[in-house]
């Protein structure tokens, strides 16, 4: 698989991790109508190309964290602010699969 | 096996076959023919054409696999519409329609999915037959294993509201599962005992690429043009509506497009300016060498997050659950081959010694619903046939049949209203999670 670059652990194998999908920004909880909070729910870029995206280090420092990726080729590197996530979207955890 | 021979008419824009040697393509075959060229020894005709592209098309369908091809055959067969180009990327059938683990069946758990996947078994029962080809359909029957208590309520679930719909599903005690493939380990000494099963009838195990081979045929015959090596690059929408569609072999002036692009779909649908539903994530499979026959059935588990059938080769082929994170890298892992052989022989300690010879990957495009996507979109004239994540290929003929009836009519057929992009927008999400595929 990939070596994911855990910003406190190091690389480390991808399946001690849980992918939480890519970053998306979240609508204002105060003023979202719901269509709104479906299109941040369902619709997804899914690009070809390099996107941002949040993982959890289930089996590791337990923290969660921002890499950028190429989809086509799998190259992966921490963001530039050394991996900072938005606290938001550690909270939701948007994404599909993970049974590991 | 005449793989040489099916991939002569590869070459697009020679333009030489159109005018040269082809038009024998329409011969059937037969016992006869097969006598015929047995004595004779000439060269079979080829099975599809490659043709120059033309300025405009009435439709143009991206993605040349099943789905983009039983489309195209429909279209030609139930409404007469033959000006239709067929455009892939690379070859036909190269994408997802040759790379899933071949297994057709019916068992859903929503009304709106059982009825659906009921009409496309018994279009592939036909197919044989209509195709003039032989796409090796076998119904050796299908087991989901339940090895928990709720997998096996959501079992009992599934054949009740299997059996509303008309199809035959029944849950069966292991007893009755050691007879049916009696290489399975239903012994309660096991990490995950095996409980009980889902017995699907109908289900079985086709030809893929024979199915993708006979409706080219098809469709070729019919005088649709399937285009192979010819990429779409962009699609020009003007006041809302579809107005071009630009390849790499140049622009193509159009009123009607579908995108039939499996794992690819998002990207193509980028191009139109709509926005899917979807993530892409890679499922990987794995064959061995061939053996003698000895598997009854196909056999699934959930839990253990395997599936596995025997071929009419012998070879046992294997699928699991997707990876764990979106990606359009086909490539496989470690990771899964391991995973794999040690679920695998938890049910079949038996064939410990049969070697894997190869592993490879399918680009899935997921829905949070695990249901597809097929109809219009906001774009007028842009409609999609994707979402089909892990369970596209038994729907193939189906969804050909359906969209081709909403191309024809503009309408929505009913039985394919429930899958509607506007679904998610308001919330009426179909949920097949507990049935589309294994391990979610």
């Amino acid at each position: 698989m990939i070596l994911v670059p855990c910003p406190h652990c190091g690389p480390r194998n991808a399946s001690e991790f849980r992918w939480c999908g890519e970053v998306k920004p979240r609508p204002d909880s105060n003023r979202a109508t719901p269509e709104q909070w479906r299109d941040y729910l369902y619709l997804k870029s899914n690009a070809a190309g390099w996107i941002t995206e949040t993982w959890y280090h289930r089996e590791g420092c337990g923290r969660y964290f921002r890499t950028e990726r190429h989809t086509l080729t799998n190259k992966i590197r921490v963001t530039v602010d050394g991996g900072k996530p938005e606290p938001a979207v550690a909270e939701t955890g948007a994404g599909a699969s993970g049974r590991r | 096996m005449g793989v040489g021979k099916l991939w002569r008419g590869i070459s697009p824009g020679d333009g030489r076959n159109d005018a040269g040697r082809l038009p024998r393509l329409r011969g059937r075959y037969s016992a006869w023919s097969l006598f015929r060229h047995g004595l004779t020894g000439e060269d079979w005709p080829l099975v599809w054409r490659s043709h120059e592209l033309k300025p405009s098309y009435d439709v143009v369908i991206i993605g040349a696999g099943v789905h983009g091809l039983a489309v195209a055959y429909y279209l030609a067969r139930n409404h007469g519409i033959r000006d239709v180009a067929v455009l892939d990327r690379g070859y036909l059938g190269g994408g997802n329609s040759g790379r899933n683990t071949a297994i057709v069946r019916s068992n859903y758990i929503t009304p709106e999915g059982v009825r659906f996947y009921n009409r496309s078994v018994k279009l592939y029962e036909q197919l044989a037959a209509e195709l003039n080809f032989n796409v090796m359909f076998s119904q050796l029957g299908h087991l989901t294993l339940a090895h928990t208590d709720s997998s096996l309520r959501t079992m009992r679930w599934r054949a009740e509201v299997n059996k509303l719909e008309g199809v035959r599903s029944e849950v069966i005690d292991p007893r009755e599962i050691k007879r049916l493939v009696p290489y399975l380990d239903v012994s309660p000494n096991v990490r995950y005992p095996i409980l009980g099963a889902l017995y699907h009838v109908p289900g079985g195990i086709i030809r893929h690429d024979a199915v993708n081979w006979g409706y080219a045929r098809g469709v070729d015959a019919q005088g649709v043009q399937i285009h192979q090596k010819t990429e779409v690059t962009g699609i020009d929408v003007e006041e809302g509506r579809v107005a071009a569609v630009r390849t790499s072999r140049g622009r193509i002036a159009t009123r009607c497009v579908l995108n039939c692009t499996a794992g690819w779909s998002s990207v193509v649908a980028a191009m139109a300016g709509v926005t899917l539903p979807i993530v892409t994530y890679p499922l990987q499979a794995a064959v061995t060498e061939p053996v003698r026959y000895f598997l009854g059935a196909v056999v699934v588990s959930g839990t253990l997050h395997v599936y596995v059938s025997q071929t009419d080769r012998g070879e046992l082929v294997f699928g699991a659950s997707v990876d764990p994170f979106a990606s359009y890298s086909t490539r496989g892992s470690l990771e899964f081959t391991e995973e794999l052989a040690g679920q695998i022989l938890e049910l079949m300690p038996s064939i410990a010694k049969v070697r894997l010879v190869r592993q490879w990957a399918g680009l899935c495009d997921m829905t949070p619903d695990f249901s597809p996507v097929m109809g219009v979109t906001p774009v007028e004239g842009f409609h999609v046939d994707v979402g089909w994540g892990t369970y596209g290929f038994k729907a193939g003929p189906v969804s050909g049949e359906a969209m081709a009836q909403l191309v024809a009519s503009g309408r929505t057929p009913e039985l394919i209203a429930p899958f509607s992009l506007s679904r998610f927008s308001q919330g009426q999400l179909v949920g097949e999670k507990g049935a589309a595929s294994v391990g979610h």
